[in-house]
Order: C-alpha cells, then structure tokens, then sequence
C-alpha cells in the first residue's frame, strides 16, 4: 500500500508540474462564480454547472487521464523493475490522477457555493448531489482513460476510440435511448428505461441531480418510474451499486489489463 | 370583481332586513321579550340535553351549550334559533349519526365541535347538514372526522366563516367533502380550514359564491373542486399539497385572483385545472412547486394575467381546443417546462411576460427583449407524446433537440410566441388590479 501511495504521490505532482488541473480549478471557480453572481440564483447555477458535469468532465478526464497514462509509460517501466507490486503500481496511478481531478471539480465548484451560501439559502442536497455527480464522473471516466491507453499501445488510436467512448455515452447512447422509447412506446419499458439509464454513468449522474432539481416534474409523469424507484431503499442501493461498479469495472478492467501487460 | 362580490352581500342585507322584520312580527303578535337564552349543560342548568332545549326554544332564542359531550343521535333544528357552544361542547355522532340538520330559515350554528359523524355508502351523512334554508350562518365550529364535513343543499345567501373542517379520510370512495355547496345561490365561505376529506371545498351548481381566505390542503382529491357555478368569486385562498390539486370546471364568469397552489405534486395533479371555464380571469395567484400548475382544456376568452409561476414541473399545459386565453403579465421562473401544448396551432395570446428562460437582448433598453421568446420547447413536446422520454430531461441531446427546433422550427407551435417579453421579473403590489 505504501508504494501506492508512494506512485500516488508522484503522479499527483506530475500533474501538478503540468498546470493543467490548476486550470482546470480555477475554469471552474470562474465558471460557477460567475453564474452565482451575475445570475443570482442557485438552482439555475447547478442547472448549467450539470452541462459541464455532463459534457466537459468526461471529456477531460478522459484527455488528462490518457495524457498522463502515456507520458509516464517509461517511467511506470522504470518502476517495475524494482520489486513492487504490479496492483499497487497502477492503483497508485489512477489515484494519483483520478483523485486530483474530481477534488478540482468539487472545491471549483463548491467554494463558489459555500460562499454563495453565506449570504443566500442554497438547497444544500442540490449542490452536494452536483459534486457528488461530477466527482463520480470524473473517477469513472479517468479509470476508461487508463484502461484504454493499457489496451492501445499507439496514442492516437487510444485517443480516437476515447473520443469515440465519450460521444458514445453522453448523446448517441441518449439517442438511442430516445429512438428505443419512439420505437416501444406501446410496451411497458419504463423498467428498460429505468435499466437504460443506471447503465450509463452519465444518465445515472444527470437523474441523481434532477431528483432534486426537477422533482415536481419528474413526479408529473410517472411516480413508478423516479420517485418510486430511486426514491425507495432499493432503488437508492441499486443506484449506489451502479456508481460503485462504474467505478470499479474500468479501475478492475485497467488492472487486470495493467498486470497482463508485457511492457 | 366587485361586480360578483356584490350580489352576495346584496343578499345578505336583504335577508337582514328579513329577519328583523320577522323579528318586528313576533314581538306584536306575542308581546313577549324577543330573544330568550335556553341554557344547556350536564348537570344543574334549565335544560340537560339540546335536543330538549331546542324543543322549548321559539323563533329567535338562543341555545346556549355549556362545555361537555352530548351523545344524543341525530338533532334537526326547524326553527329561526341559534345554537351556540361555549367552551367547545362537543356533539358526538358515535359514527352512526348525521349529529345537525338544518332545516328552517335564519339560523345560526356557532362555537360547537361535531365529532365522529356517521358515514354511508347510500346518503351523504354530513356532521352538519343545511339543506333548502336560506340566510344561515355557520360560525367558528369544529368538524372532527365526518364522512361529509358541512353540507349546503339548495340553500341561498348563508355564510360559513372560519370553521375548522378535519378528516382522517384514506380512501377517496369513503370519504365525502369537507364543505360540500349544491345548488346554492350567493353562499359566502370564508376564512375555514379543510383537510383530510376527498375534496376541502366543493361547489356543485353553486351560483355567484364567493370562497375567500380559506385554506385547504392535504385532502384525498381535490383542494378546491367547482362545476356549474357561474359568477363565483375566489380570492387568497391557500391550496397546497391536494391530491390532485384543484379542478374548476363547466362555469363562466369566474374570478380567481390572490389565490396561492403550491406542492400539488402527481402524474393527474394541477395546480389548477381549468375544464371548460369561460369568460373568467385568473389574476395575481401564485403558482408554485406543482407538477403542471395550470392545465387549461376547452377554456375559452379566459385571462391569465400577472401570476408567478414557480418552479413548477409544466407552468402552462394548454390544450388546442382553448382559444382567446390571454397571457399576460405572469412570470415564469425556475419551471422545468414553461408552456406546452398538443397541436401545431394555438389561438391564444401569449403578450408582455417574463420568461426566466429567454435569451434574447434589449437594445433599445426599453425593457422588452427586441427578439421574441418561444416557451415552447421541442424536448417538452417530445414527452408530451412520449412520457417515458423524460428520462432524458436536461441530457445533452435534449438540449440539441432543442437548439436544432429553435434554428429551424418545424414541430413546435409557431403561434405559441411572445413578441415582447420582458426582462425582468414583474413586481406588482397587492392593489395592482
């Protein structure tokens, strides 16, 4: 573990070195910031700040995630002629990666918040279900980035197949998900629906904030659906499951590739 | 809004000027005192039951009850008495008994708490029952668990003020009204709290009521349900978290202003649902946390002006079969879909909001936005005839959706459009018409 954290710790300032999640943060504060201050309003900051979870998280984790995993290549080699572990090594560089990424989005975007709540009334659960969203986001799709730079040994194929991955999940999947609903709308699909949207970390992510964003909304059309659902016990362990696996299907997948791996 | 209001009060004073002739007539023909007070209570007054007391009464006395419980069945008053409580008597239906009818003219019924009502599957048992009277008033009573809370049949120009209607009702087939009005003319109901019946007010061939101040939420149904009662006034009443929310229906000439809906939350939940209302105006009411705050079905030449619509799921669900609404003046703020509709054409007017949602710019600074604002969204026409497609709400490709129809409009109405939104939030006083 300690050579985990010892990677770990490295990676971390690489990255720093890099400036890019310095940047990154402060795109963050500016963003959110502003929206707070010259739109004066909560929940329409949340509203817009869930467009960059949805859309600029994932392509950014993906892009730093690759970015890292190839510039450090020579050195990860280098590392595993010592007598390491091959788990720790990798766990220690997708944390080293992962864990600064998500930590730039939450204080980007909550110090704004935290702030802003000084003088006005936040709904709290909104805000830490947006970071909580953009945070899971962020691991999810750092741990894709590694796990596909494992299994390409040329960068750009990897980055290809990482644009593809990301428009695939934040609107082709949501397009077929639409042209499935058009197609089976006499069926009962909203159970399929519902599955169709658990499976795809993103749709997962965007309902959890609409949960409380949207309610009366979402009540509107029907309470089996959303509120029955997610709302029960089950329904709130079956979404924990889901983000549990999304995070740690690409990590274990990642691994598994990172031990196999003839470098 | 005077104009429905007076009509009531018009018939108050006449059905004063009434009684005090009647009063007049008693005393010639008598020469007795007018009024006397028949005291009741349990143990050591002039009379120990009301039913005795009210049987000794004449025109014009009064039956004074004294703190206790009366157990004594069904009471029917048939003359110009009132029945007063002092110190909260409860009247208890033991579950079995419709507790008072009202049956003659000019009666008061005050200060009582009816309690355990009977409850039928075959008649409308009420705890307090008015039917074919004229001019009553029901005042400051307490209505505990009744099937039907108070019951107004065929009556004209009575008043139920500030009476306290609760219910423990779990099933709409079980549970009756909490204040019930049918064919009534110019009933005034103030200032009552109903909740945990089917529907908190209901008003059935009720002409020119005029319902204000009351506060209904938490029933099975309906918070406030109408039909058939033209000429009805309805101001600052709360209705919140109903059932269904409030459904207004078949009546003209309806003024609803002042009035707040809020948290009617359900897939057939309205904050208000306009069904077949001409001629009306619905002003100054806030619309707030409701799943569609107003649905509007075969309303013609209604107006809805200067409402804030609030974080609502559908601020405005307009059917094609509506034409000549107005829409003005309202704000719209913080709502998941701002107006949708279920056709390609509209033949309403939609003039001078604001639309939290509008993008446009303000050259001239005149405070109007010099393009015009399209509430209607392709994504919320979309769910309209796919439901299960809310699932995508606020996804990326919703939003495509959205910017592609706004480019180049094809599906969404193009009548739906408000050429001069504005671009602050209206701020109105309580005396703004």
């Amino acid at each position: 573990m300690s050579t985990s954290l010892k990677v770990m710790k490295y990676a971390f300032f690489d990255l720093m070195r890099s400036r890019w999640v310095l940047i990154y943060t402060l795109f963050f504060l500016a963003a959110t910031g502003g929206l707070l201050y010259f739109g004066d309003d909560a929940a329409q900051a949340v509203l817009s700040t869930l467009n960059l979870v949805l859309l600029i998280i994932p392509l950014v984790a993906l892009m730093l995630g690759m970015n890292h995993y190839y510039y450090t290549r020579d050195f990860v080699q280098l590392i595993l002629t010592q007598p390491v572990s091959r788990p720790s090594v990798f766990l220690g560089q997708y944390a080293g990666v992962a864990l600064p990424l998500a930590t730039a989005f939450v204080v980007g975007t909550g110090v704004p918040f935290v702030v802003y709540s000084l003088t006005h009334r936040i709904d709290a659960g909104l805000v830490l279900s947006l970071l909580g969203a953009g945070a899971l986001v962020s691991l999810v799709f750092t741990a894709l980035a590694f796990w596909l730079g494992l299994a390409n040994e040329e960068r750009a194929r990897a980055l290809g197949l990482a644009l593809g991955v990301w428009l695939a999940l934040t609107v082709v999947y949501d397009g077929l998900v639409l042209y499935f609903i058009v197609l089976a709308q006499a069926y009962p699909i909203e159970g399929a629906v519902m599955a169709a949207s658990v499976l795809n970390p993103i749709d997962l992510s965007r309902i959890l904030v609409l949960m409380r964003l949207d309610a009366a909304a979402l009540m509107g059309y029907t309470g089996a659906l959303f509120s029955t659902f997610l709302g029960s016990t089950t329904g709130a362990l079956v979404a924990l499951a889901a983000l549990v696996v999304w995070v740690a299907a690409p990590v274990g997948f990642g691994l598994l590739a990172f031990r196999r791996k003839n470098f | 809004m005077d104009g429905h209001a007076r009509p009531a009060g018009v018939s108050r004073v006449a059905g004063t000027a009434r009684l005090m002739a009647l009063c007049a007539l008693a005393a010639l023909s008598c020469g007795a005192a007018l009024a006397r007070t028949l005291t009741v209570c349990q143990g050591g007054c002039e009379y120990g039951s009301v039913r005795g007391a009210v049987a000794a009464a004449v025109d014009g006395d009064t039956v004074l009850v004294e703190a206790g419980t009366y157990r004594e069945g069904a009471l029917v008053i048939d003359k110009a008495i009132t029945l007063e409580g002092e110190g909260w008597p409860v009247l208890d239906g033991e579950l079995r008994h419709a507790i008072v009818t009202v049956e003659a003219d000019y009666v008061v019924v005050r200060g009582l708490v009816l309690r355990d009502a009977g409850r039928s599957h075959i008649t409308d048992i009420a705890a307090l029952r008015v039917a074919e009277v004229s001019d009553c008033l029901i005042e400051n009573n307490r209505v505990e668990n009744a099937f039907f809370g108070i019951y107004f049949a065929k009556s004209s120009g009575c008043v139920v003020r500030g009476n306290r209607v609760t219910g423990e009702g779990t099933n709409e087939a079980y549970t009756g009204n909490a204040i019930h009005l049918w064919g009534t003319n110019y009933l005034t109901v103030e200032d009552n709290y109903a909740t945990g019946y089917r529907d908190g007010i209901y008003l059935e061939f009720a002409r020119g009521a005029s319902v204000r101040r009351n506060v209904s939420e938490g029933n099975l149904r309906y918070g406030l349900h109408f039909m058939y009662s033209n000429e009805s006034v309805f101001e600052d009443n709360v209705l919140r978290a109903n059932g269904a929310g409030v459904a207004v229906m078949y009546s003209k000439k309806i003024d609803m202003h002042g009035n707040t809906f809020a948290d009617n939350w359900g897939a057939a939940a309205y904050g208000l649902l306009l069904k077949e209302i001409n001629d009306s105006v619905v002003t100054r009411n806030t619309f707030e946390g409701n799943s569609a705050a107003v649905y509007v079905d075969g309303s013609n030449r209604t107006d809805l002006t200067r409402n804030d619509f609030i974080r609502n799921g559908y601020a405005l669900r307009v059917l094609s079969n509506s034409m000549g609404m107005r829409v003005m003046y309202n704000n719209f703020i913080g709502n998941t879909f701002d107006v949708v509709t279920n056709a390609n054409r509209s033949y309403n007017s939609f003039l001078e909001n604001y639309w939290d949602a509008y993008e446009g710019y303000d050259l001239d600074r005149d405070g109007v936005g010099d393009l015009p604002f399209r509430p209607v969204r392709l994504f919320a026409m979309t769910v309209q005839s796919y439901p299960q497609a809310m699932v995508l709400l606020r996804s990326p490709l919703s939003q495509v959706l959205d910017y592609a129809e706004r480019v180049l409009p094809v599906i969404t109405p193009k009548a739906i459009e408000d050429d001069r939104p504005l671009m602050g939030r209206i701020v109105w006083s309580s005396s703004t018409p």
